[in-house]
């Protein structure tokens, strides 16, 4: 087992550098970079201080050169720093002779982004479970076809209107929630407790409507898992053997039922540290996806490309983990992998 | 014990409760004093708190070098300029108490304000204004605003009041270009890169206000700087939300959760004036911004060479359409590239009428005629079609539309695209494969349009980038650069405009109000807006303690 993880962490240095040598180049197939944005548009703004500019963050080189520094800053961990933020560093924070911190982009947005991503798939996970494991023991009984409905509602509302509905009725209309942002105005000067009901409640918004929107895949998925696993003969068997019904249930068939869950929490990985834009603009976070977004429209290219690489290097451990979790949770698989 | 126990719980309830009112109390203030006239008037008075929202974030405060809107509208709240615009939009002295320009117009000697100093109460003196000019000239700063300051041949700082720069040759836009460069700290910036210095997220200025803090992606807070070279403001407390999303601030501005907004037309004039509520707390302020929206020929291309051409395609272009369809009215039809009302602008000049006919009459005069009967005209057996292209602008692409639809009926088949910024600039702007464009222009209170207009400043990345080539007008610009009297500058500029109209080598479409919704609980802004805006006296602008926000006053 530990040569095959050794095996499987080493193959993914290679992979590593194959993305990122492919998304590199595609980044700069896009036109225009740092020195194309809407604010140097500006007729007292001179052609030589752009070109200038360029030669500073080496943008006149050919993008194979480019790479080439890019991968031999990349080897010391050095993710370089933004073009666009007064060149902050991309990934974590430095400290100045004066000791004046500057905090990395991605190190601000991350937690953010984790958080609510953690939280929304929690609160997916809670509530889906339970739903599938009911639409598959009723199925197609009335409960079955309300919980369907509802997630089909559910997916089908477009994530952007539900929240400009609910920020409108809950922040405008009622004053019960904050509209947008992650703060009070007076956080710092709140206690303890109040800071935390002061984060909770600028969080609710933010957490639940992806939960909801997200609900309708992971039910079906649990309904079907379940479904599939009760009409198989162990379950017969079980039933046979004249075993409680929530015993069946939850101690024989959960389990098997939820193996394709595995795979999809583990592919979700990469996905929580992938805020949403739409959703980060609308409610004010500076999270993962409006940092990726503004770099790309801002041809912030250090930004770009830690955050691929740090995405792409968390879908391969997430896809590791999911294949490490399955072979945990199926001995048919444990056995293939030891033998492989 | 039994009684240790309920007073715990008591306690712990009791916080609950008042965390909660705290809370509700928190963000709906303003319910607390709803009854109070917000119309009446009071007495100005100092303190309190404007909260407004901003789109973007600045990426740093030294403006030299950030350049964006969002850097701008916080710098200039922290950071002095020699000279400064009132609100008639004349120059007048920021830091400075004279300014004296030399008979050959090509020295200027500034003396500033005594005892001026910065908010770490160290002197600010002219070796500040020396080393801010050095430091926007230096190569490796690599300012974008350079270009202005790299004119002066010489800049000397003979004693701590006296700033003197000398220019090869006179240069008309110097003292503008002097009112937009925020002078910095020597004591605090001397050997350190601009680009990555932690001062531009720590600033020390002189103005009105300094920075107390940022919260990364969330707001700034700035409060009174008790140094202020200009006196005290009256607002105690600024602070500005990063809200990128235009929908959620409108709702943050219902809430009343901030106090200042920028609207777009269907915000002001429909959506505000159906809601009571609304109208009864916000006051509406429009004013005319310095840009304007036009349509550009590619003058490099057959047939756009051709000034028959180009009339025809303004007259059948009708402009009070798209002012009424895109902007909701908010905008005006202009006939220069100057702000109508101010010194540069014509008033003698008329923009261009709706006529189909003549605009027919004008592409038949150029050769075109629809020969196969398809309803769109050809000339020497090519029809005439061509692309405009836009950024992803909605009020530039709805404009597009309306243009398609007119420039249709008089023969001309015209296709859209818009694109994405940074592609548009580099793969079109900057290439010159282009028709016609429909793009803006925001432009600086100096008329000098040089570097827009003059045959020399076409290269790939400068912004003559229509090609224009007029020996009349490059001669008027060349005038209109070394004349430092601003009465025979303006007669310069009134026939520059006048010879760009009547050549006609863009269509203005529209110059659109910039529309802004303030909370009534600030008083003292001008109404209706003067030239300069209603931000030329916002520190005069002031909350009266009964309108103010509970949480801020806790």
């Amino acid at each position: 087992m530990l040569k095959y993880l050794i095996k499987r962490v080493l193959w993914m240095i290679p992979l590593l550098i194959g993305i990122s040598l492919i998304s590199f180049f595609i980044m700069h197939l896009a036109p225009g970079d740092i020195t194309s944005n809407e604010s140097a548009f500006n007729p007292k703004a001179s052609e030589e201080s752009r070109q200038k500019l360029r030669e500073m963050y080496n943008l006149d080189k050919p993008v194979i050169v480019q790479y080439g520094l890019w991968l031999k800053r990349m080897a010391t961990l050095d993710f370089g720093k933004s073009f666009a933020s007064h060149q902050k560093p991309v990934f974590w924070q430095t400290i100045d002779k004066d000791g004046n911190v500057t905090k990395g982009l991605i190190q601000e947005a991350l937690p953010i982004t984790l958080m609510i991503n953690i939280l929304g798939l929690a609160i997916t996970l809670i509530l889906s479970i339970p739903l599938g494991i009911i639409a598959a023991r009723k199925y197609l009984g009335w409960q079955d076809r309300s919980i369907t409905l509802f997630n089909f509602i559910g997916f089908s509302i477009p994530g952007f209107w539900l929240s400009l509905l609910l920020m409108y009725w809950l922040g405008v209309v009622n004053n019960w929630f904050p509209i947008s942002g992650l703060h009070s105005l007076n956080y710092e000067s709140l206690d303890t407790w109040g800071k935390i009901k002061d984060s909770l409640s600028h969080l609710f918004l933010p957490v639940i409507i992806p939960s909801i929107t997200g609900l309708a895949g992971i039910t079906l998925f649990v309904k079907n898992g379940m479904l599939d696993v009760l009409h198989q003969d162990y379950i017969t068997t079980a039933r046979a053997k004249g075993l409680a019904e929530n015993k069946i249930i939850y101690k024989h068939a959960l389990r098997n039922a939820l193996l394709p869950l595995i795979t999809i929490v583990g592919l979700s990985i990469p996905g929580l540290i992938g805020g949403s834009v739409i959703a980060e603009t609308i409610f004010a976070i500076p999270g993962m996806g409006k940092l990726f977004y503004d770099a790309v429209l801002m041809r912030d290219f250090p930004v770009v490309m830690g955050i691929l690489t740090i995405g792409s290097a968390l879908t391969l451990i997430g896809n590791l983990i999911a294949d490490v979790m399955y072979a945990w949770a199926d001995p048919r698989v444990r056995r293939g992998v030891v033998k492989g | 014990m039994m009684t240790n126990t309920s007073h715990c719980l008591l306690k712990t309830v009791s916080t609950l409760l008042i965390s909660l009112c705290i809370s509700a109390c928190g963000s709906s203030d303003y319910a607390a004093n709803s009854d109070i006239d917000l119309n009446k008037s009071f007495a100005s008075e100092a303190g309190g708190s404007l909260i407004n929202a901003m789109t973007g974030e600045p990426s740093g405060l030294i403006s030299m070098i950030a350049g964006e809107s969002a850097s701008s509208a916080i710098s200039s709240n922290i950071f002095n300029s020699l000279l400064k615009y009132d609100k008639n939009l004349e120059l007048e002295g920021d830091l400075v108490e004279r300014w004296q320009i030399s008979a050959d117009q090509k020295t200027i000697v500034f003396t500033l304000k005594p005892n001026l100093k910065w908010a770490d109460n160290k002197p600010l003196t002219s070796a500040d204004v020396l080393f801010t000019w050095q430091a926007v000239t230096d190569e490796k700063t690599a300012s974008p605003y350079a270009s202005d300051f790299q004119l002066v041949k010489k800049a000397e700082a003979p004693d701590p009041l006296t700033f003197k720069v000398t220019y090869a040759e006179a240069y008309a836009p110097a003292l503008d270009s002097w009112a937009g460069l925020q002078i910095l700290p020597k004591h605090l910036l001397q050997g350190q890169d601009l680009h990555t210095t932690a001062f531009a997220r720590k600033p020390v200025g002189s103005h009105y206000y300094k920075l107390d803090s940022w919260a990364h992606g969330e707001n700034l807070k700035l409060s009174r700087n008790p140094n202020s070279v200009l006196g005290q403001a009256k607002i105690e407390q600024l602070i500005s939300r990063i809200i990128p999303d235009n929908s959620a601030q409108f709702l943050e501005l219902m809430a009343d959760n901030i106090d200042y907004m920028g609207l777009d037309p269907i915000k002001y004039s429909r959506i505000i004036p159906a809601r009571p509520e609304l109208q009864q707390k916000l006051a509406l302020y429009k004013e005319l911004g310095n840009s304007y929206t036009y349509m550009g020929f590619n003058l490099k291309h057959k047939p756009f060479d051709d000034k028959r051409v180009r009339l025809a395609i303004n007259y059948a272009i009708d402009k009070q359409e798209i002012i009424d369809g895109v902007y909701l009215g908010l905008g005006i039809n202009i006939a220069s590239p100057y702000k109508p009302g101010t010194r540069w602008s014509n008033p003698a000049l008329q923009p261009y009428p709706y006529d189909p006919a003549k605009a027919r009459a004008l592409l038949k005069e150029a050769g075109f005629a629809d020969n196969d009967g398809d309803g769109i005209l050809e000339r020497d057996g090519k029809p005439f079609a061509f692309e405009i292209v836009t950024n992803q602008n909605k009020e530039r692409e709805k404009s597009a539309v309306l243009i398609q639809r007119r420039l249709k009926e008089v023969g001309i088949d015209v296709k859209i695209r818009a694109i994405e910024w940074a592609s548009f600039i580099s793969r079109f702007i900057k290439t010159g494969d282009f028709d016609v464009v429909v793009l803006g222009w925001g432009l600086g209170l100096d008329p000098d349009q040089y570097n827009i207009w003059h045959s020399s400043q076409q290269a790939p990345g400068q912004f003559n980038f229509i090609g224009y080539n007029n020996p009349t007008i490059d001669k008027l610009l060349e005038q209109g650069r070394v004349e430092l009297n601003p009465d025979k500058r303006m007669k310069i500029y009134h026939e520059f405009a006048r010879v760009l109209l009547e050549d006609s080598p863009i269509v203005y479409l529209s110059a659109g109000y910039g529309l802004t919704a303030i909370h009534k609980r600030v008083k003292g802004i001008d109404d209706p807006a003067p030239p300069a805006g209603i931000g030329h006296n916002s520190h005069e602008w002031y909350i009266p303690q009964p309108l103010r926000r509970n949480e801020i006053n806790q």
